[in-house]
């Protein structure tokens, strides 16, 4: 049987999209001419006989704050609508260009990137695939919602505090939240300085290590992108975890888990023969540093917003950011230097350990509007409370591959495999090993069933 | 923090940083202060070492 063109891979894409996001609501756009452009130019070159990349004719996504040219770049917010278009792609739509891949489209955020649940007042909620009463996550609500679905097999998110890995965690799909300084930001609408990664999602392991793969390199526009050459992964998924030491973190990340994230958690380790238990010093330090930098870059990059705009901007967020940008400069000092200290101890962690593991987000999918988390012994406020369990983790900027746990007639959730900083590689075998071994995939949900 | 003292701060702060909220608006950023201020309670009470300086870039 002949096989399928891109162009008919990316038209059954296109149709696909019609038909399944106006019950989810991930995409704020969708690019059909230059999808169609792209897969054209694939066709030619296979029709050519010309060797393809790495993504050749492979559809996807990115979150709207990317830059994609000819596009304005959104951000989830109203007050950008109007905004010049962009002149050119971001960094790292450029690579996945470079790669072959098609871009198909944007993808649904919180409003500059401040929430964790994409309850988006100007463009409404995304809805989780899984049960679309329910939040999608977020920041990347629109990333973790149209995979899931199988809209799209990749996307591109960012994750300052948690926002790749939280939608993957609620969406039951793959993750990267890569080592900060890894993939170029060039190109993205910032949010923390300080904290911003961009990351990629996939419905595999093996998607999400190639697309990684494809986005590495040095990029000298992103003041913090490490010089780095690119150090492949792909090869690493199938390779196993013989002679690596792992554990799993307790502690604080057993304290701030319901019964159900830490039983995914022991789960990941019991596949993997994991037994020991560390704990990741102060870690409850280190998420409200990264809390207190967020609030105080995040408030000081939209003051102009604030006092300009204040009635267009989210009503979810926009309080938040106001109290940020007033907020003491000694606060945000502080927190910097306990950022610098907290980063030593975790350091010595990875003396004796190699990759850990914790869950990603305290719970399964709350239910859109949801205001509480309950927790044993304690009662916090759902939106900013979900990324408890991220946030110590992104403070430091070491590498996490998200990982779905599924379960038959439940939501998924998700796991975090963490490496030290610039070892992916290591993160990748054990999510690998954690895919071969049959409890982590990406479990199809009822709206594609 | 007192309520009180927030809500004086949240006032004179929104002065001087020229944000024209209405009293509703700055009642919720009060709120919000307080929660912002008690997250950072504990950074400003542990003790650092002089060497722990704020950087520039973070390296990993």
């Amino acid at each position: 049987m002949r096989a399928a063109s891109t162009i008919e891979r990316v038209e059954a894409t296109l149709a696909a999209i019609d038909r399944v996001d106006p019950a989810l609501n991930a995409f704020t756009r969708v690019t059909r001419e230059r999808a169609r452009a792209e897969a054209a130019a694939i066709d030619a070159l296979r029709a050519r006989g010309a060797p393809l990349p790495p993504l050749a004719g492979v559809p996807y996504a990115v979150k709207n704050l990317f830059d994609l040219e000819g596009e304005v770049t959104i951000a989830g917010s109203a007050v950008r609508a109007e905004a010049e278009p962009a002149a050119a792609d971001a960094t790292l739509v450029a690579r996945m260009r470079a790669a072959g891949a098609v871009l198909v489209g944007a993808l649904a955020m919180d409003e500059f990137a401040y929430g964790f649940t994409t309850e988006n007042s100007h463009y409404g909620p995304t809805r989780n695939p899984h049960d679309p009463q329910r939040t999608a996550g977020g920041s990347s609500g629109g990333c973790g919602a149209a995979v899931a679905a199988r809209l799209v097999p990749l996307a591109l998110g960012s994750d300052t505090n948690g926002s790749i890995r939280v939608p993957a965690s609620l969406c039951g799909v793959w993750g990267l939240k890569p080592t900060f300084g890894r993939l170029s930001r060039h190109g993205s609408v910032p949010f923390v300085a300080s904290l911003d990664h961009l990351g990629p999602f996939a419905s595999s392991v093996g998607d999400l290590a190639r697309c990684y793969d494809a986005l590495q390199g040095p990029d000298p526009r992103d003041p913090a992108c490490a010089q780095r050459a690119v150090e492949p992964v792909a090869g690493e998924v199938d390779r196993g975890t013989q002679g690596l030491r792992l554990a799993r973190l307790g502690g604080y990340f057993d304290d701030f888990a319901t019964d159900r994230a830490r039983a995914a958690a022991g789960l990941a380790c019991r596949a993997l023969g994991v037994e020991r238990v560390v704990e990741l010093p102060a870690a409850a330090l280190g998420r409200a540093a990264a809390f207190v930098v967020t609030a105080c870059e995040g408030g000081a990059l939209h003051l102009d917003d604030l006092r300009e705009r204040y009635d267009g901007l989210e009503p979810l967020s926009r309080d938040r950011f106001a109290a940020g940008a007033i907020a003491p400069a000694a606060w945000y000092v502080r927190a910097q230097r306990v950022r610098a200290w907290y980063r030593t101890q975790v350091a010595r962690l990875f003396d004796d350990v190699d990759v850990l593991i914790a869950p990603s987000t305290p719970c399964p999918a709350p239910p859109l509007g949801a205001e509480w988390l309950e927790l044993p012994g304690q009662r916090l406020p759902l939106r900013p409370s979900l990324g408890m369990l991220t946030q110590p983790i992104s403070c430091v900027g070491l590498p996490v591959v998200a990982v779905p746990i599924p379960e038959d007639g439940a939501l998924p959730i998700g796991v975090q495999v963490i490496a030290a900083p610039w070892r992916e590689d290591l993160a990748f075998r054990v999510a690998g090993a954690l895919a071969a071994s049959g409890v982590a995939h990406s479990s199809l949900p009822a709206v594609r069933a | 923090m007192r309520d009180a003292d927030a809500t004086a701060y949240v006032d004179a702060a929104c002065d001087l940083a020229g944000l024209p909220l209405d009293a509703a608006a700055r009642g919720r950023v009060a709120i919000q202060f307080v929660r912002l201020a008690a997250v950072a309670a504990p950074l400003l009470a542990v003790p650092l070492p002089d060497d722990a300086e704020p950087p520039a870039v973070l390296p990993p």
